[in-house]
């Protein structure tokens, strides 16, 4: 999820992954089972968890991760056909269910699709397994056809006899080769001999879904099916003390009210029935311990937790001694808000709880942990409990959380058929899981070389970690709360980075896509326009001085610089501005060009943008995440704000809880740099990399530093 | 009983007056193409056409449609310009999580069959009803300009 972690948990994943053939120990597998896996459909050959080829050559993957638009259904049966040797228009996938063989080595070996670690956990281990399918292919046609082993290759799809020319179809060796062992430490293909990794591969998930077919987990239909809606209590921690289940039973179609200790559902025939059993009921709730809460309480408390020390997360040199030794200094306050995920498709969650078993039909990111709350919430053991993964309509973290699966498994149990839960979207904003509110001070000292001398950066806000993955917060610190701040990738002398962990009353906090990153980089690349403005030097080439020698990060900003035309005029209300980071894995530069109206409007004209995430897989994917990460992020800066009065969330949909729509999304261009380095990850970084080149690029347009999100046109007047 | 016409089939339906059109397809009829965002016509998730129309199923009551011709994505391939969308969508590849998708390219659909040469402001104008969390805008701009071409190049066959 963050870079710290990752790098504790890629070399315990890389050991593990040496062993492939046997699971890893100390509860890391990484999804090499041997024979173990059972087998779907007619496929015949599954020699892993993840391949299954069935007679007629037709590949099914096994997704050890969930499409939710990054593309992932294709980039990674790529890397399998790759070495496996597959025509793509073979290639098919499935939704993995809950299993320790789909964990992510990135991640602890735990199943979860998220931190844009998909690539960068299963690029290996499908390959491996790819590798190693087409081995045990080869294997069975040397002993079908009686020939030495060496004799043979492979063309996409067939095991062919050089010498005699003589082709057999893999799907006539599926049988023979199921009864072989699977080898260890079979060879990998040389990168330069890819055909497919590294070209722009068709999407395997798209064609049904320009034509409806598609089914998303809000599209499931058991036989018997009801739908309920529900109602939580609008305050955080409330309790429900009344609902008029009479009047609700009234309505046409309403055939069950299930109450719960903080919320109450109405179950109907159909969604429309439920949600006007729903106002029939007219729940009341008692608002509990947090019935006060609000935004500027919260931000108060952030305020004052700043002034403490926090735990230390980097320290080089002497930051303290030399900021207050020096004449040529800065400091700022950054603020960024609660925001909400708003996913397209609205939370939903289809449960059958029959006496000693249950389904669940839901997208999720986290199949595992879907599996154990509804286990809990039914006081099951999780094997009683199967998840059916469903094609996600958005996930940007909030399907990371399993709040809404307790929430249903509970609701459920009170039915005897089959119930779908679905939140109206202002259930759905109202209560989310939100991206914490996050306060920054930050302050650095030029020195003579108008460089920065020292450099000390305090972020105080919510600890999702420590939620979430407990056992990865070290000493205080939360390595998500850092990443991309503690890292000091300008390698400036004297650093500091110290985190306080302050977490708002009663609110619910949950990673939001470009997790740490999101919230650093726009503090760190603003304040370096900060100190470049001070310094009185162009932000390109101070980023460039403080880069000498790190090729990569200078291959991604010139390349942005020279798409952008730096440095030729814009006009007046107009600017540019840049931004670089290096997270996820991920070299990116991005440029934004702004028009701000006289009204204070702000509007994205262009963005160019240069990313080096390694070898890429599928560069047309690459260019839609970024393009997608950038319009993720222009609506942070431009419109992104949950607040709170009176302990309730202010905003319901999506007049208030805007999203940017197409009038005004930028041009986008982006460049992708070839590179052999291992894969990056690519669906979160172009939100964290928009979000300070749009709020420098607003500065150079109007000579105002916009340090708290989102911009309001108010503060960006022309005076 | 409300009677229309829906993908070219006489379709009937025992519901209230009031009953919102885009929970009559999806949950009466089971038909789950058609997609529920908002609930109040603010995302056009839900678009559909209503005699060739674009209109949202979400704030359109059952009775509204009574005699109508209803087109849902499921059968808009089957209309020139929405073969065109579908098309230039899976040729751009324009689709991302996809859920939003549904609802653009009904729109798409409707603005070129209605603006044989949308400009960038028609495309303004005519898809800015519907939000893509996923971002996909670039291309759904690029694809309607690609549909609106082939569309036209058809029709001159
Ligand atoms: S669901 Fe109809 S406009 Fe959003
Ligand atoms: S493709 Fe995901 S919301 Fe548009």
């Amino acid at each position: 999820m963050t870079k710290l972690l990752e790098t504790r948990l890629s070399k315990l994943s890389r050991r593990a992954f040496l062993k492939a053939g046997a699971a890893a120990g100390g509860g890391f597998m990484i999804g090499w089972v041997p024979h173990a896996a059972k087998a779907g459909g007619d496929a015949v050959f599954a020699p892993d968890a993840f391949i299954r080829l069935d007679s007629t050559g037709k590949v099914a993957v096994v997704m050890p991760v969930i499409e939710m638009g990054q593309g992932t259904y294709t980039s990674l049966p790529m890397v399998i056909a790759e070495e496996m040797d597959l025509d793509m228009g073979n290639v098919t996938f499935e939704h993995s269910p809950a299993g320790n063989a789909y964990g992510n080595p990135m991640l602890g070996g735990v199943q979860i699709t998220g931190g844009s670690n998909s690539i960068r956990g299963f690029y290996m281990p499908f390959r491996q397994a790819g590798a190693t399918a087409r081995r045990m292919l080869m294997t069975a046609a040397a002993q079908e056809l009686g020939v030495e082993e060496g004799t043979l290759t492979t063309e996409p799809g067939f095991v062919v006899h050089v010498r005699s020319g003589r082709k057999t179809p893999y799907g006539e060796l599926a049988q023979a080769a199921s009864a072989l062992s699977v080898p260890a430490g079979v060879a990998l293909k040389d990168p330069s001999t890819f055909r497919i990794i590294g070209n722009s591969v068709k999407r395997l998930d798209t064609a049904k879904k320009v034509n409806g077919a598609a089914k998303f987990g809000i599209d499931v239909q058991i036989p018997g099916m009801k739908v309920a809606v529900v109602a939580a209590s609008p305050v955080f921690g409330g309790t429900l003390t009344s609902v008029d289940e009479a009047s609700a039973l009234q309505v046409a179609g309403v055939r069950q009210i299930a109450k719960l200790g903080n919320a109450v559902a109405v179950i109907a025939d159909h969604y429309w029935a439920a949600r006007q059993g729903l106002d029939a009921a007219a729940p009341e709730f008692d608002d509990g311990p947090h019935a006060s809460v609000s935004t500027a309480d919260i931000v108060a408390a952030l305020a004052k937790a700043s002034e403490k020390q926090g735990a230390v997360a980097k320290s080089e040199g002497d930051a303290a001694s030399v900021l207050a030794a020096s004449s040529r200094k800065a400091e700022a306050t950054y603020e960024q808000p609660f925001l909400a995920h708003a996913t397209m498709e609205p939370i939903n969650c289809t449960v059958h709880v029959k006496p000693d078993s249950c389904d669940i039909w839901v997208g999720t990111q986290v199949q595992g942990r879907a599996q154990a709350i509804a286990a809990e919430a039914l006081g099951m053991q999780p094997e009683q409990v199967t998840i059916h993964n469903h094609l996600l309509g958005g996930g940007f973290g909030r399907r990371l959380e399993v709040d809404f699966i307790q929430q249903a498994a509970l609701i459920a149990r009170q039915s005897p058929d089959p119930v779908k839960v679905v939140w109206s979207r202002e259930e759905d904003i109202q209560h989310d899981m939100y991206r914490p509110y996050y306060y920054d001070r930050i302050s650095a000292a030029l020195g003579e070389d108008d460089m920065p001398a020292a450099w000390t950066h305090r972020i105080v806000g919510s600890s999702i970690v420590a939620r979430y993955f407990p056992d990865f917060m070290k000493d205080g610190v939360d390595p998500d709360a850092v990443d991309g701040a503690a890292e000091n990738v300008y390698g400036i002398k004297n650093f500091f980075v110290d985190y306080v962990r302050e977490e708002p009353p009663g609110i619910p906090t949950a990673f939001w896509r470009g997790v740490g990153p999101t919230r650093n980089i726009f503090v760190i690349e603003s304040f370096l326009d900060e100190l470049a403005a001070l310094a009185g030097k162009d932000p390109i080439a101070y980023r460039r001085a403080l880069l000498a020698g790190n090729s990569r990060a200078l291959g991604v900003i010139d390349k942005a610089a020279e798409m952008s035309d730096w440095g030729t005029p814009l006009g007046p209300h107009r600017g540019r501005g840049v931004s670089f980071q290096h997270v996820f894995g991920t070299f990116m530069a991005q440029v934004a060009e702004v028009t701000v109206s006289e009204r204070g409007e702000v509007h994205v004209d262009r963005v160019l943008a240069a990313v080096d995430c390694g070898l890429p897989i599928n560069p047309d994917t690459i260019e839609a995440q970024l393009q997608s990460g950038i319009i993720f992020g222009i609506t942070a800066v431009l419109h992104g704000e949950i607040t709170l009065q009176d302990g309730r969330v202010e905003q319901s949909n999506f007049h208030d809880y805007e999203i940017l729509r197409i009038d005004k999304s930028p041009k986008i261009e982006v460049a992708v740099i070839q590179s052999s380095e291992a894969p990056g990850g690519i669906g979160e970084p172009g939100t964290s990399g928009i979000i300070p080149a749009v709020a420098n690029a607003v500065f150079a347009a109007t000579g105002v530093r916009g340090r708290k999100l989102p911009f309001k046109a108010e503060d960006l007047r022309s005076r | 009983m409300i009677n229309f016409k829906l993908n070219g089939k006489d379709t009937s339906v025992d519901v209230a007056d009031d009953m919102p059109v885009l929970w009559v397809i999806r949950d009466v009829l089971g038909m789950t193409g058609t997609k529920f965002g908002c609930g109040v016509g603010l995302c056009g998730a839900c678009t559909i056409h209503v005699d060739g129309e674009p209109l949202r199923s979400c704030i359109a009551q059952a009775a509204d449609i009574a005699g109508a011709n209803i087109t849902t994505i499921e059968a808009i391939g089957e209309t020139p310009s929405g073969q065109a969308v579908q098309e230039a969508w899976l040729h751009l590849e324009v689709v991302q999580c996809g859920y939003c998708q549904s609802g653009q390219i009904m729109s798409a659909a409707a603005l070129i069959a209605a603006v044989p040469e949308p400009s960038d402001t028609d495309i303004d104008e005519g898809m800015s009803g519907n939000i893509c969390r996923c971002g996909t805008y670039v291309r759904v701009r690029e694809a309607i300009k690609e549909a609106a071409k082939s569309a036209a190049a058809k029709r001159a066959e």
